[in-house]
């Protein structure tokens, strides 16, 4: 049964099974699996020797850490002050009406794409700032936004 | 425990001089000038936390701080009432009522409320802040425990209780901001829980009405009650005796089983007995296991079974201990099968007596559905009721508790020894199995041994005791972070017994979660003295209890024979979380 979990033994090894280190641990964990799956939280927290309730509190307690799984691609779109002035929430309501996202859900039904509304991308002077998969779009408008959905589904589509 | 209280310089309190005698915090002593100040995440019990902002004092060259978290130092000038405390402890408190459900005439903590208890002494009438939205889901599917997070301030007691005394951390902090809350792991239910073992002692430091003992069982006691087609025996536990009086404002400590007895006539039970006859039951199977286990030197040491959290803790964190767990079944688990199988050999049906336990405990709740103690879908305990759920029951018939004259428990199922009621404290189950295993072994020397060592409120106490020809070596273990180091210890080979009691709550069941919430040490100690005063108006064995005697001429045959192992023991089994 441990050999499920030997890639997460090896990030544990590398941090030294140190509680203290949960947070680079959990992020590493998460680089593996795109999110926190519940039976993994329980392994690291048996490694550890710490209840599983802390390793969930620490789980939900950032707004980093997924406790459901993400879609294959990350959209970030900046809601900080600046972006913000500049119109952020209508490319963020744009998103969410062509992914069809409904209140409270931020992956899509096909597991495609995960919105992120984040507090500040450090990039004011590009504002409003969209990050798709880890790549900064700076003033973005919502149609440019859509269009840049566009191309990821269709290339997706062409791989399928 | 307690130093010799030397003065380590004064604190001006208010204008008055107060001496620093060892008090760790600042609170501590404002509290000793007189300052009774209601605090909520503050507990003595429990690490300081510093959280609800109730305990603000202004401190002369230091500003406005909470006293929980200052160490008070020699010259301090404190303020605790200041136009500016006044009104940040005002702020605070109602901030802290912004948000939720303070509807207190539909709480049952009513009246016992922390903070209701700091809203009327301070008169609060109105909120000023916007509430918000709260989460009105209960957690109710626990046979144990109700959680209500509509009613949680979020204070942590319960979080730092399970921690920092149990050690096991079922429930933490989770989420954040205004998502903040109290939470298991991946937030599932309390009765879902892979954690929880339903010890129940975060209800009893919760200040709120947010972690209450599931009373929802009462409803089905009294319908019970009122059924023509069924007859409804009911049996307290040793503690209850020594904890339902406070309720009504009697002496705390002084055992008022004769009141409880007639209160539970005027309820409509038709039988009234004693656990403690169970409890002497539960020694005469156990200890004899015991014997037998020394004899063979096989699963020692042994550990007691008779607290249902310990059992759950064992299963679900240590199932290596599991063959020392003693087979013999709780008192409570082993009234109820009696109790049955005598209705059923006077012609009676099964299903037709209900068994309805008074205890002091939320485990217990739990310990009664597990499925080992039904026999064809019937339980052998049907409801499991706390001692502040008879309260409730006694209160809601309108019986005035207080100016009843005593009863008698009925024959023969209320005969017990003093062995059985002190099963209740910490140590009363050892000090009941070596009081039945000297006189067994050594008759001649059984009343000169002395118990104190075993007796009294250290969360760990040890004896060597030579009984004939066996030199034996018991502990005593309280608090279920305690004995999982002893467990460790015995691991390691660092320690060697031969028989160990464990009680989940510190202090045993007299400091149950069903008791009468209280906090610190004074209370259970008083709880105590009551059980041991009983104790001296009684027999001393439980070997005497004629009634127990009797039973086995009856129906059990012989102890630890094969009746008696069909209704008086059971089994264990891992329920440890595997990958």
């Amino acid at each position: 049964m441990t050999e499920k979990f030997a890639p997460v033994d090896k990030i544990l090894k590398e941090q030294g099974n140190d509680p203290a280190k949960l947070i680079p641990i959990l992020q590493k964990v998460q680089e593996l699996y795109r999110y926190l799956p519940e039976d993994v939280m329980r392994h690291i927290a048996n490694k550890l020797e710490i209840s599983p309730a802390k390793v969930f509190g620490v789980a939900t307690f950032f707004a980093h850490f997924a406790i459901t799984p993400k879609g294959k691609h990350i959209i970030k779109v900046c809601n900080g002050t600046a972006c913000h002035v500049k119109g952020s929430s209508y490319v963020i309501n744009t998103i969410k009406e062509k992914l069809n996202l409904k209140e409270g859900q931020d992956t899509t039904e096909d597991g495609l794409f995960t919105l992120e509304c984040v507090s500040c991308l450090g990039a004011c002077g590009l504002a409003p700032v969209m990050v798709v998969d880890e790549v900064v779009h700076g003033q973005i408008s919502p149609a440019q936004a859509c269009k840049l959905i566009d191309e990821i589904a269709a290339a997706e589509a062409k791989n399928a | 425990m307690q130093e010799e209280k030397k003065e380590q310089g004064f604190v001006t309190i208010e204008g008055k001089r107060v001496a620093i005698q060892g008090e760790k915090s600042l609170l501590e002593l404002v509290r000793k000038a007189g300052f009774n100040i209601v605090t909520f995440c503050y507990h003595p019990e429990l690490a300081v936390y510093g959280a609800c902002r109730l305990c603000l004092v202004e401190i002369e060259g230091m500003g406005i701080l909470a006293s929980c978290t200052v160490a008070p130092k020699d010259g301090m000038k404190v303020r605790v009432n200041s136009d500016e405390i006044r009104k940040l402890r005002r702020i605070n408190l109602e901030l802290l009522l912004s948000s939720g459900n303070h509807d207190c005439t539909l709480c049952s903590k009513s009246n016992n409320c922390k903070l209701q208890k700091l809203a009327k002494d301070m008169d609060v009438t109105e909120i000023r802040f916007k509430s918000k939205k709260l989460d009105s889901h209960k957690d109710a599917i626990s046979p144990a425990l109700v959680r209500d997070h509509s009613k949680c301030i979020l204070c942590g007691n319960c979080v730092r209780i399970c921690n920092e005394v149990q050690g096991i951390g079922a429930i933490d902090f989770a989420f954040r901001g205004f998502k903040s809350k109290i939470a298991t792991a991946f937030n599932k239910e309390l009765g879902e829980s892979h954690e929880c073992v339903a010890c129940g002692q975060c209800a009893r430091v919760c200040p709120t009405g947010a972690l209450m003992p599931n009373s929802s069982e009462i409803e089905e006691v009294f319908k019970a009650i009122n059924n023509p087609n069924k007859k409804v025996a009911v049996h307290i536990a040793p503690a209850v005796r020594v904890g339902l009086g406070e309720i009504f404002g009697l002496k705390p400590g002084e055992p008022v089983d004769g009141k409880i007895a007639a209160a539970l006539r005027m309820l409509g039970f038709d039988y009234v007995y004693d656990t403690a006859f169970a409890a002497d039951l539960t020694i005469l199977e156990e200890a004899t296991e015991f014997l037998g286990r020394v004899k063979k030197g096989t699963n020692l040491p042994q550990l007691t079974s008779c607290c249902p959290a310990w059992v759950n803790y064992v299963e679900k964190f240590a199932p290596e201990f599991i063959p020392n767990l003693s087979s013999a079944r709780s008192p409570m688990q082993m009234m109820g099968p009696v109790l049955k199988a005598d209705f059923e050999q006077r012609g009676g049906k099964r299903e037709d007596l209900v068994v309805v336990a008074v205890m002091p405990c939320s485990a217990k709740k739990s310990e009664a559905k597990r499925g080992e103690f039904y026999v064809n879908g019937n339980p052998d305990t049907d409801h499991v009721v706390t001692t502040v759920g008879l309260a409730r029951m006694i209160k809601e018939a309108g019986i005035d508790f207080a100016n009843l004259e005593n009863e008698w428990f009925d024959m023969p199922f209320g005969t017990k020894t003093g062995a059985g009621v002190i099963f209740g404290a910490s140590g009363g189950v050892m000090e009941a199995a070596l009081r039945y295993a000297l006189a067994e072994l050594d008759p001649e020397n059984a009343r000169s041994v002395k118990f104190t060592s075993l007796r009294g409120f250290d969360v760990f106490k040890e004896k060597t005791i030579k009984i004939g020809d066996l030199e034996i070596k018991v502990a005593v273990v309280s608090g279920l972070k305690n004995a999982r180091k002893l467990l460790d210890e015995i691991k390691e080979g660092k320690k060697h017994y031969h028989f160990i009691e464990v009680m989940s709550c510190q202090g045993g069941c007299v400091a149950g979660a069903g008791q009468p919430q209280f906090e610190g040490w004074a209370l259970r100690k008083t709880r105590a003295e009551g059980l041991y005063q009983e104790d001296t108006e009684l027999a001393y064995k439980s070997q005497d209890n004629s009634g127990v005697q009797a039973l086995y001429g009856r129906i059990l045959d012989k102890i630890g024979g094969p009746v008696a192992h069909e209704l008086l023991h059971t089994h264990y089994k891992s329920k440890k979380y595997q990958d």
